[in-house]
């Protein structure tokens, strides 16, 4: 007998969304000069807000209210003290979790299951944590007194909005700089809930500015002469741009960009775990995920088990609309993305890899890509080089764990790795071979804030999270 | 619902595995190629699956599947005739004043409870489960197990349960463990035969995974996590690994064999994610109380308050429902 779960959607009357937003300057929500666009939600395309798209002289009372909170304010406020409103944000983004979890499901389209249990507890834990160092920067080792930069400008992606905004800010805060911030222009409704968590919060006006606007709001913040440290989460291409047009200036920069991560799977792998660990490799968040497992490395003793396992699974995801709690993959976040998904699946058509979806019916409306693996995939394909950001899988085998080492470094990308084998010993061998910021063994899509993360090569240069995260933010 | 009835085990292919119980260095081998647990990958894919959301009409169908899957046990030495008499009452119509509540699969009794069991269900379709072997310890001779078997079948009960002998697989004996649930099966005659790993005892999840194999190859037509009387009794990831070994041995063999979480198992909420578990792990062909059941006493009320819920949109309260 069949057991079908019936509709269990999350209610959207817990958050209140305006019909159009201002900037979020000074401690105030204000009128921008530049126009406004609307955000979408991607599930439906229904549109959930006006938005307003800051200019150069928006970008600039911004970093001007930044400077004012940061000399007047904040860098001579004790460490106890930033403490204490970062801890005081936290548990507000506790308090209001649901409300967060629900903005960020419909602006994104990711399911409300993992908005609700990744997404948000870790936007806390990062501010817990983070709060935490705030008083206690002398024993971080930069040095007996490292004193914050300044005004940090930093932009952020469309995949994690709200995640990526902690990321950026907890750190920034606690070591005393104050910031600029823009979220993505396709996903800026939970920066502006923030904001609002800011006032509630009291936070001193001008220590945290959130600018919402396209890729031309992005250049006049890291054009402008008073910011005196960037920081980019997104692709290598704009980041690339980004480190060209600082590189004449002493700014300093952190950038995370792209990743093309090889996930390998050994003979002696625990095997249905590791198939868990595949699919949530690359199906988390729609594969939208800078580390995702988007390479799968199969030894090939136990390839054709791997792969018939790998199937069974896939065929058990749901994909619909991402306020069902019982959503696994929700939709693509915009149709630009799904453009770029549709190509390059295409092209791994063409290149000769072989196509497999699970059967799936996808909504009319919005923007679906159905969960997808190519097999028969070589090194040389575009599908096996390029991040596709979607929820696209190339499959690869090898032979000797030497071969697994070559076929995953074999990549202008570094950010992460997963490798699944029973042996210790391998996992501690294989963990030095490869170059890759971070490697997870049997497990993958962890995240922790007591952990660092950043890339090798192009996949960004800095870290976040964990104490080193605060080097970025501290002159020493 | 189709049949609450043991469907006839389809022969295993004794070719392809033959060989590997022909010795216990043989089958240790077996065992020992077989893939690994991983501990805390198995426990978050449970923390996943037990935050699916089951509301309304899937709510309705999971109660009642859950209810008619149950096998309502009582091994306790205070058992009298009375109360087996009353829990049979139970058995066939667990919501007296509602027709449409299914009965229950079974009742689990000690071996001198069953004839008292058997009279009491006659031909209501609920069939009668013991224990046997010594249970709950196992710490008898081979002929007092096959004894208490045959006294059991005997008696009329069409489903045994039997306990393995943990001490020899903790000491890595594998083949004495695979030969008594043999002998066990040959005692059984036409009854079916679950066979209690006792997951408490076993501690690891590998041991949980190469234990379900042995009893498999053994012919188990079940497999059973626990006997109740030790902690932790059935839990969702021992549960987890052992929908993987069955799912594996049909691939493996062609052959299907259930699955049965005992003890602990008491609220209405924590049934629904075992069957969301066996929905989403092994899929529609174990949703049958012939391929899965809950050994339980305490839940069946539950669900039961749960069902009225759904229904009628009051709770009623632990007063209205029997103590067993």
């Amino acid at each position: 007998m069949g057991f079908d779960y019936a509709p269990a959607l999350e209610s959207r009357s817990i958050v209140d969304i305006s019909s159009s937003y201002g900037l979020f300057i000074d401690g105030e929500f204000v009128e921008a000069s530049g126009p406004s666009f609307k955000s979408v939600s991607p599930a439906t395309e229904e549109v959930l807000a006006e938005i307003s798209s800051a200019d150069a002289a928006d970008v600039d009372r911004a970093v001007q209210a930044a400077r004012r909170a940061y000399t007047r304010t904040w860098s001579v406020m004790s460490g106890a003290e930033r403490a204490k409103y970062l801890y005081r944000i936290a548990r507000i983004i506790q308090e209001r979790s649901r409300e967060l979890a629900v903005l960020e499901s419909l602006d994104n389209g990711k399911p409300i299951r993992e908005a609700r249990d990744v997404d948000v507890p870790l936007v806390a834990a990062y501010f817990f944590y983070y709060a935490g160092w705030a008083d206690k920067l002398e024993y971080a080792g930069f040095g007996a007194k490292p004193r914050p930069l300044g005004v940090a400008g930093q932009i952020i992606p469309w995949n994690f909005p709200l995640l990526m905004l902690a990321w950026k800010i907890a750190p920034a805060l606690a070591a005393g700089n104050t910031v600029v911030l823009k979220p993505a222009e396709t996903t800026s409704l939970t920066s502006l809930l923030f904001a609002e968590i800011c006032q509630q919060a009291d936070l001193p006006p001008g220590v945290v500015n959130i600018v919402t606007g396209a890729g031309s709001t992005g250049q006049a913040l890291v054009a402008h002469p008073d910011v005196d440290k960037l920081a980019f989460t997104g692709s290598t291409e704009v980041g690339k741009a980004i480190a060209r047009s600082v590189a004449a200036t002493n700014k300093p920069v952190t950038l995370e960009l792209g990743g093309k991560a090889a996930n390998i799977v050994f003979d002696d792998a625990p095997i249905d775990q590791a198939v868990e660990g595949i699919v949530n490799g690359i199906f988390f968040n729609q594969g939208h995920v800078c580390c995702a497992g988007s390479r799968l490395l199969v030894q090939e003793s136990v390839y054709d088990d791997v792969l018939a396992r790998l199937k069974r699974r896939m065929a058990t995801l749901r994909v619909g609309d991402p306020l069902d709690k019982n959503t696994d993959v929700g939709a693509i976040n915009s149709s630009e993305q799904l453009t770029r998904i549709r190509e390059l699946s295409a092209v791994g058509e063409s290149e000769g890899a072989e196509r497999w979806s699970p059967p799936c019916e996808l909504p009319d409306r919005g923007f679906w890509f159905a969960p997808t693996i190519f097999t028969g995939v070589s090194q040389a394909h575009r599908i096996a080089r390029e991040e596709i950001f979607g929820p696209v899988l190339s499959v690869l085998t090898f032979r000797t764990p030497a071969e697994a080492v070559e076929k995953a470094n074999n990549t202008p990308y570094g950010l992460s790795a997963g490798v699944w084998t029973d042996k210790g010993s391998r996992i501690l061998w294989m963990a030095n071979q490869l170059r890759a910021g971070v490697v997870w063994a049997n497990t993958f899509n962890r995240f922790d804030p007591t952990s660092p993360f950043g890339g090798y090569k192009e996949s960004g240069y800095g870290r976040e999270g964990g104490r080193h995260g605060l080097e970025a933010y501290l002159a020493h | 619902m189709t049949s609450s009835v043991l469907r006839a085990p389809v022969e295993s292919n004794d070719g392809l595995l033959s060989d590997t119980v022909s010795s216990n260095a043989a089958l240790r081998r077996f065992l020992y190629g077989l893939p690994g647990v991983d501990q805390v990958g198995c426990e978050a894919r449970v923390a996943t699956l037990a935050s699916r959301s089951i509301k309304t009409t899937s709510k309705a169908q999971a109660l009642d599947l859950a209810i008619s899957m149950i096998d309502l046990t009582t091994l306790e030495g205070q058992d009298t005739v009375g109360k087996v008499r009353a829990l049979c009452a139970k058995a066939q119509r667990p919501d007296p004043e509602d027709a449409t509540c299914p009965p229950v699969a079974a009742i689990c009794v000690y071996p001198d409870r069953v004839a008292t069991a058997r009279a009491a269900l006659g031909n209501s379709g609920v069939r009668v489960a013991s224990v046997a072997t010594a249970f709950p310890s196992g710490r008898s001779t081979l002929d007092v197990k096959l004894q208490d078997t045959k006294d059991a079948v005997a008696a009329g009960a069409s489903e045994i349960d039997m306990v393995i002998d943990r001490g020899a697989f903790l000491s890595g004996d594998y083949r004495r463990v695979f030969d008594e649930i043999v002998a066990v099966k040959d005692a059984c005659g036409q009854a079916s035969l679950k066979v209690i790993l006792e997951t408490g005892e076993l501690v690891t999840y590998d041991n949980v995974r190469r234990a379900s194999w042995v009893a498999m190859l053994a012919g188990a037509h079940f497999i059973k996590t626990s006997t109740g009387k030790v902690q932790p009794a059935a839990t969702m990831p021992v549960t987890l690994v052992m929908l993987e070994a069955v799912r594996d041995f049909r691939e493996t063999t062609g052959r299907q064999v259930g699955v049965k979480p005992a003890g602990g198992i008491s609220t209405a909420k924590d049934a629904v994610k075992y069957l969301v578990m066996v929905n989403e792990t092994v899929g529609d062909e174990w949703l049958d109380p012939a391929w899965f059941r809950f050994g339980a006493s305490r839940l069946l009320n539950d669900l039961l308050m749960q069902r009225a819920k759904l229904s009628t949109g009051l709770y009623g309260g632990p007063d209205y429902y029997t103590l067993d």
